[in-house]
């Protein structure tokens, strides 16, 4: 055991700090949230030619070969400055390939990956609004060489600027809900696809995608034929881990912007930080984000270690919600009117705390299945 | 970073395992080890029976240097048994002596104190009792009335302390009062050991609410001091500088852990019965509030487990000579309101999923899982105030965590 990081580790953590704060000011991310792409090509590259989106591939792969704790630690960054784009999407998804796709399928897509030239999502949930396999209903049918996928999915991440979707849809009716699973790789300029981005409150472009009559070579499949629910699984594990770090970093930032404003906000002739009621309020968000922090890296750790258990992962991200949105809705009300306009940088944090908790599954979702893991 | 435990940890948790396992057989019914549970003859014998049978094994003193009776373990081993301690909720465990004053002696007391007081400590032999708290000095600690003026090679003590744990059951006390009038509030403290059976203690019971005639729990004392006299020796630090040993001394109170592993073997204690017991034709474990209440508990303390690793490893580092890090002061003071809060809720919680039964005490014969809700339910607030107020613990880190300015 030990719980310091390596002077590697330490040297990752400040170097994407500074450069988020510098590459990906407040201006820019305001900027992003009302474009069509949602992401800034220019700092895409620039973060691709720093090696993020190779960091943890294997070097035969086009990566740098650090750990899935390590990018978990980036991503951690990017939560705390906050960096609108496919990121987590494309990570998932990757790692996901490398994790279960075959070497064909790994050396066609991974070095894409790695260089910035290729962006992935996971296309899992449908107008049900559910994790569960029961509800999958997006169909594909076997054709000669091919199979034709045709459906609907809902609350797909980035889609409109994917290259490839991770597509998870039923190839047949199982004896199980996870049984009869399959996810395709499908070429998101396939004829037949239909992408059309949904306004959300954390103005980060989840998409309806319709399949019509879409065609996908059988080689597309990644992992198993009907046993997709397996991949889907490593994709949700990862997912939920990075989603975690995202938002622990959003919710160090949240505490530090409040605190640094109730130190300079004058109020009654004094600051208003000087108040037992404001001083309370931010100790509670102290340990809430101390709390999170920790739970964060430990999770991280265990699923790059391929240790955590589903209970960990789903009492992990069920903290994980509920703290940063207390913590985000407290440092709003530290800021009194001020931060809850568009202007302030408050909100882009409290409302990113709402929907990152529906990411990879809400406290409800969790808790059921914690419930279940604990017997009951 | 790296959360791999250290190599032995499984072996030696078996270890513990199987001595708890076998020693809580001969618990008494519904035992949950509360400071409630001790006040019985039956509970008090059973804790003094555990606590000899683990000072045979030095399991007191796990971390602690073996002149002084200790096994010269590490801190990580002592987690580990501190944590299957928890987990069968087993008695024998002196807060005051062992999980607060011995620390203290070992790093501030003089070679001489350590000698004398340590290895009975080591031993499970001598109970200790905390005399900090008075009448008018709660939260404000430093507000200390109780005067300790000097005679010779000793000092008399005069005054009223109050919220005495165990003072009743207890052999020795560790004693904050004031030996300076013009020095004011915490500069002229001093931090003074004694004798429970010195002439002038009057050990009075202070019984709590869930109290009846017949079944008194007063875990609580006052204590009052009439010309007690404590020979200088007895004295830690220097005089007037009782405050920063005091400090110390609250620290390592604060940063116990074991409530989390206590809590969940309570929580899968009440997920056994809310699986086994069915009402109004189904069982308890099937309605869906129920499952989201107790999840969240699940949920809460896994959150407690993950800080707890970091503040071991903030004493660890201080353990091997190093600076302890970033945020263990204000981490240890979160954490003390965090564990006692969570606590209250799973008392709260347990207490309403009993529905009209939670408010059975454990002499009727119709108690679900022996009334353990209705005392819990009673006993939670108490802990939000033992060891500082949950506001004092939101002021410190507020000052230390956050560095707002002081009022």
């Amino acid at each position: 055991m030990n719980l310091d990081f390596t002077e590697e580790q330490e040297m990752l953590r400040t170097m994407a700090r500074d450069f988020l704060q510098t590459e990906c000011p407040k201006t820019l991310i305001r900027e992003l949230e009302e474009s069509d792409l949602g992401y800034s090509p220019e700092l895409w590259k620039k973060i691709a030619e720093l090696g993020w989106q190779g960091l943890a591939f294997p070097e035969e792969y086009g990566g740098t070969e650090m750990t899935f704790f390590e990018l978990a630690l980036l991503v951690e960054e990017m939560g705390r400055n906050i960096l609108p784009g496919p990121f987590i999407s494309t990570q998932v998804c990757g790692l996901t390939i490398l994790k279960t796709g075959t070497e064909e399928q790994k050396k066609e897509f991974l070095p894409k990956v790695a260089a910035g030239e290729m962006i992935l999502t996971l296309a899992l949930t449908e107008p049900s609004a559910s994790w569960k396999p029961e509800h999958i209903s997006v169909g594909a049918v076997a054709s000669n060489e091919e199979y034709v996928i045709n459906g609907t999915k809902l609350f797909v991440p980035d889609a409109h600027v994917a290259d490839y979707l991770l597509v998870v849809a039923r190839t047949k009716d199982g004896s199980s809900p996870e049984e009869g699973i399959t996810v395709f790789l499908v070429d998101a300029k396939s004829p037949g696809i239909q992408c059309e981005p949904q306004l959300t409150m954390g103005l980060d472009n989840k998409a309806e995608v319709v399949f019509k009559d879409v065609k996908v070579p059988k080689k597309n499949i990644l992992g198993e034929l009907d046993q997709g629910w397996k991949v889907v699984q490593v994709a949700m594990t990862k997912g939920t881990a990075l989603k975690i770090a995202e938002m622990s970093g959003g919710c160090q930032a949240s505490l530090e912007m409040a605190n640094t404003y109730v130190k300079e906000r004058v109020q009654y002739g004094r600051p208003i930080g000087l108040f037992q009621v404001i001083q309370h309020y931010l100790a509670d968000a102290w340990g809430k984000t101390d709390r999170t922090t920790n739970i964060a890296w430990e999770i991280c750790w265990k699923v790059d270690a391929g240790v955590a258990t589903p209970f960990e992962v789903a009492t992990a991200k069920a903290w994980t919600n509920e703290a940063y949105k207390w913590v985000t809705e407290k440092c709003v009300q530290c800021h009194g009117a001020i931060g809850t306009t568009r202007d302030h940088d408050m909100g882009l944090y409290y409302r990113r705390a709402k929907v990152g908790e529906l990411d990879y599954g809400d406290t409800d979702f969790q808790m059921e299945i914690v419930a279940q893991e604990l017997g009951l | 970073m790296d959360f791999e435990p250290i190599a032995g940890t499984e072996e030696l948790k078996k270890e513990f395992e199987d001595f708890f396992r076998e020693v809580m057989k001969d618990a008494p019914p519904g035992w949950e080890n509360s400071p409630e549970d001790l006040e019985t003859e039956e509970g008090w014998a059973f804790h003094k029976k555990v606590q000899r049978e683990m000072g045979k094994r030095g399991w007191l003193a796990l971390a602690w240097p073996k002149k002084y009776g200790g096994l010269g373990k590490s801190i990580f081993e002592q987690l580990t048994y501190n944590e299957v301690r928890a987990y069968y909720r087993a008695p024998g465990w002196d807060l005051q002596g062992v999980g607060m004053l011995a620390p203290t002696l070992l790093a501030m007391g003089t070679e001489e104190q350590r000698e004398e007081f340590l290895p009975p400590i080591a031993r499970g032999e001598v109970i200790w009792a905390q005399l900090w708290s008075e009448p008018e000095a709660g939260s404000d600690l430093a507000n200390l009335q109780t005067m300790a003026v000097r005679d010779g090679d000793d000092y008399i003590l005069n005054g009223q302390k109050v919220w005495t744990t165990g003072a009743h059951r207890a052999d020795w006390a560790f004693a904050l009062v004031r030996t300076s009038k013009e020095l004011t509030r915490s500069r002229g403290l001093t931090y003074l050991l004694f004798d429970l059976k010195s002439p002038g203690v009057d050990v009075r019971p202070l019984p709590t609410m869930s109290s009846h005639s017949r079944q008194v729990e007063s875990h609580f004392n006052e204590v009052f001091l009439d010309d007690v006299r404590v020979p200088l020796k007895n004295r830690v630090g220097e005089e007037n500088q009782g405050w920063a040993i005091t400090r110390a001394t609250m620290n390592f109170e604060r940063s116990g852990l074991a409530g989390f592993g206590a809590l969940r073997h309570s929580l899968d204690e009440l997920i056994e019965f809310c699986k086994e017991t069915k009402w109004r034709g189904k069982p308890l474990s099937e309605d869906p509030l129920v499952r989201y209440r107790l999840a969240e508990i699940a949920v809460c303390i896994e959150a407690g487990h993950a800080t707890g690793r970091h503040l071991l490893w903030g004493q660890h580092k201080v353990e091997m000579g190093g600076a302890p890090g970033m945020g263990m002061v204000p981490r240890a003071s979160s954490m003390k309101y965090f564990a006692s809060e969570l606590s209250q809720r799973f008392a709260y919680v347990g207490s309403q999923i009993m529905g009209l039964y939670g408010q059975l005490k454990s002499q009727s014969k119709w108690a679900p899982m022996s009334g353990r809700f209705e005392r819990a339910y009673q006993a939670a607030p108490g802990g939000n105030m033992a060891g500082g107020t949950t506001e004092i613990q939101k002021n410190l880190v507020a000052w230390t965590g956050l560095e707002l300015p002081r009022a």
